[in-house]
């Protein structure tokens, strides 16, 4: 059972930033381990981002996207105490989504 | 079932030949839309995962921002952030350039997203990182040299 996204996201004037690092180990399929043996891939291939029906961000990696990934990103609307939900799927058929209130900037 | 996508990628040339094939019926359309999404993931060097992308002919633009380090300290998660000021991006790609599968990232723009992203990729050696800009059909291109100094692929 893969781990809960970590995702943080702000509104301000507006517009809501949104950052997130998604647990996973993003394994290239390039790697051998102490053994010589090669480990299998194992990487995240799409994710989405919605606020509410609307899709605000769409990713999808290859293997070159580095282990936990991270983005960073902006979309206009959002406001304090709604909810964005994030989703992912890897090249294994494993998936995950998580959900997020927007909560508004510090001042 | 991927061989056979593959194969049909390669058959038609990219996503028109695939809508064709949704449109008969062949492959469904949710098939050619997840094929499309993966167009260039395959490809083992820059040029063909840029040709994947239908980005070969991309011209250089200043009107995109490629922002990433000199000398990337840890090559396993180096900082790449792009910034598009051209109107209609609709779609963002990161690829590094000598990694086994150049291509990184593709990002979707939906309307009212602002076309910047910022994420980490590995390196597997010094190389070029390039991003492509889509807008309107068009493709931009804009690219900087990295060096590092233990790969980090993997």
């Amino acid at each position: 059972m893969a781990s809960p996204m970590r995702i943080r996201a702000d509104v301000r004037d507006g517009v809501t930033d949104v950052r997130m690092q998604i647990p996973h180990p993003m394994e290239s399929g390039q790697r051998k381990d102490d053994k010589g043996t090669p480990i299998p891939a194992h990487f995240i291939t799409a994710l989405e981002v919605r606020h509410g029906e609307r899709l605000v961000f769409r990713a999808d990696f290859g293997p070159s996207v580095s282990a936990n990934p991270f983005l960073r990103f902006r979309f206009k609307g959002g406001a304090a105490g709604e909810r964005l939900l994030a989703h992912w799927e890897d090249n294994r058929g494993e998936r995950r989504s998580d959900e997020v209130m927007i909560s508004a900037a510090p001042a | 079932m991927d061989r056979k996508r593959r194969e049909l990628l390669r058959a038609g040339g990219g996503l028109g030949a695939l809508g064709l094939l949704a449109t008969a019926g062949v492959v469904t359309p949710a098939q050619a839309q997840a094929a499309a999404a993966r167009a260039g993931f395959e490809a083992r060097d820059l040029d063909a995962a840029l040709a994947a992308l239908g980005a070969e002919r991309a011209e250089a633009s200043a009107d995109v921002s490629l922002t990433a380090p000199d000398i990337a300290e840890v090559a396993s998660a180096v900082s790449i952030g792009v910034v598009s000021r051209v109107p209609g991006t609709d779609r963002i790609a990161i690829l590094v350039g000598k990694n086994p599968f150049p291509l990184a990232a593709v990002f979707a723009f939906p309307e009212g997203t602002q076309p910047e992203v910022t994420t980490r990729v590995k390196m597997a050696q010094s190389a070029d990182v390039v991003a492509v800009v889509r807008a309107n059909g068009r493709f931009l291109v804009v690219s900087k040299a990295v060096s590092v100094t233990i790969g980090g692929c993997g």
